[in-house]
């Protein structure tokens, strides 16, 4: 068997279209980050402990260190370069700024893109079910309060467009 | 990760003529472990068999019977929050959300949530010895950190636990696994899926090479009623159990009618004693039936130098967790069951 052959795979990275020759064990992560170089996204464990490399797959919260891209032909994308509408700040974005949910800002984009996916899922339904429901997020500064802050304000105002 | 090659397959019968071609082929769906272990080498590949386009088995339907079956790749999120699910076997539901974090959920499948290995740090750690991972290198938790270890059904040659939640429920309402492979479909009862470590600790399930898990099937009793999960870990989220209890009761005129009880993170498989549970039936749901419940349940339990409190612990747990199941209004902070 030839563990050297790629494989031809076309994903939809914020809307734009891209076709690429994939080895088997290259991470979506890696495919982000090395390939189109959109570092937004970043590897913090790169073991699924840390929520640091979050981002949408059609639409869904997902770890993007422990998916390999070749799973993924077809699939649409959504990483922190894709949350704003172009100069608009996504609410939630614009939440973190309000609050000062961040220090470092390392394991921002994976708590922006965790906190989106979280509120399409709409399963939180205060600040005891969102800190469950970000606890794959982890925030080493200790901006975790902010964070659950700036989602509260979110929920709050009926928006997560 | 070593080396590998990739082929997606899209139906069953492709799925078993791939894994069966060799030892080194491997089946993934969600990924979740299997990809960590690869990045790891605490498992090789030849073949990632990607099993995630076989339509059949990602449903959630009714049975005849009045059961359920929970597709092999319909995923933990899914699951969890499915409305059949969450009226009919909350318990379930619980124990699913009481698991990993959103994303890994939002990824994990049922099947590869039965197929997960242990977190045994030593069996993720390549430069010890790991008769799980290397067999007849030895075990290096017996004598080594063993605070998240096994306090029943261990041997000599292996000490670790089985790491899951769901399965602890799945356990708990009798589901069945229903498997496919080159000899055609079989069912096993869910307490004859996962193994004890014993002589062949390499061995976490009873699968074969080249089969898969097409569906788990739940009985039609939920346990809807009466029911509570708890975990306890070493922090309040996303973290495995030190030692968590699946409760689940029948009440006929306030006594038990039927009892379950199920315990994850103290063995190698989901821990039942069927002695327990027939112990409590036409008895009171009493703190104290509930106490001499927990001894039988912990019959014959030892720890090593870091894990003896999860004796206690269980034994505690399992008093608390079977009155939260009976009596929601005993669910004090810090006392509440785990979602």
């Amino acid at each position: 068997m030839d563990s050297t052959q790629t494989h031809g795979i076309n994903l939809s990275i914020n809307s734009s279209d891209y076709h690429l020759q994939i080895l088997p064990w290259v991470t979506l992560l890696d495919v982000l980050r090395e390939r189109i170089g959109l570092t937004g996204t970043k590897k913090g464990c790169d073991h699924g402990q840390c929520g640091a490399c979050t981002v949408l797959v059609d639409g869904k919260r997902i770890l993007s260190c422990l998916t390999l891209a070749v799973m993924k032909d077809g699939a649409a994308i959504t990483t922190i370069e894709g949350i704003a509408n172009g100069e608009k700040l996504h609410p939630i974005q614009q939440a973190f700024i309000d609050h000062d949910a961040f220090q470092c800002g390392y394991c921002t984009p994976g708590q922006i893109c965790s906190a989106v996916g979280m509120l399409q899922e709409a399963k939180a339904r205060n600040r005891e079910e969102i800190k469950e429901l970000m606890s794959g997020n982890l925030c080493r500064c200790g901006a975790s309060r902010g964070i659950v802050n700036a989602v509260m304000q979110v929920m709050e105002g009926g928006s997560n467009e | 990760m070593n080396n590998f090659s990739y082929i997606k397959v899209s139906d069953a019968k492709q799925a078993i003529a791939e894994l069966n071609g060799d030892i080194r082929n491997k089946a993934v769906a969600g990924g979740t472990n299997i990809n960590d272990l690869l990045k790891y080498f605490v498992t090789k590949a030849d073949k990632l068999v990607d099993i995630n386009p076989i339509q059949e088995f990602n449903s959630i339907i009714r049975l005849d019977d009045g059961g359920v079956r929970l597709g092999a790749l319909h995923t933990n999120a899914d699951t969890a929050y499915d409305p059949i699910i969450e009226e009919r076997y909350p318990l379930l539901s619980k124990a699913i959300l009481a698991g990993a974090s959103a994303q890994i959920r939002n990824m994990a499948t049922n099947g590869g949530n039965l197929m997960q290995r242990t977190r045994c740090y030593y069996f993720y750690d390549i430069s010890t010895p790991c008769n799980k991972r290397d067999p007849g290198s030895g075990c290096s938790a017996i004598s080594g950190y063993n605070r998240i270890h096994a306090i029943l059904g261990q041997s000599e040659n292996c000490i670790a636990v089985f790491p899951s939640d769901m399965c602890v429920a799945l356990a708990a309402l009798n589901a069945q696994v229903n498997i496919s492979g080159p000899n055609g479909e079989r069912k096993l009862p869910f307490a004859n899926f996962h193994r004890l470590p014993s002589e062949t600790p390499h061995l976490d399930n009873n699968l074969i090479h080249g089969e898969v898990i097409t569906s788990i099937d739940l009985p039609a009793e939920g346990f809807a009623e009466n029911y509570s999960y708890l975990k306890l870990r070493d922090r309040s989220s996303y973290s495995f159990a030190l030692v968590s209890v699946a409760s689940a009761f029948e009440l006929e005129q306030g006594t038990i009618k039927n009892a379950r009880i199920a315990l994850g993170g103290v063995a190698h498989k989901p821990w039942r004693v069927l002695e327990a549970e027939d112990f409590l039936k036409q008895k009171e749901p009493t703190r104290e039936n509930f106490s001499q419940a927990a001894k039988i349940i912990l019959n014959g339990a030892f720890g090593y130098e870091h894990n003896n409190f999860k004796i206690e612990l269980a034994h505690r747990a399992i008093i608390r967790n079977c009155l939260m199941a009976l009596y929601p209004e005993s669910q004090r902070p810090g006392a509440k069951p785990s979602r």
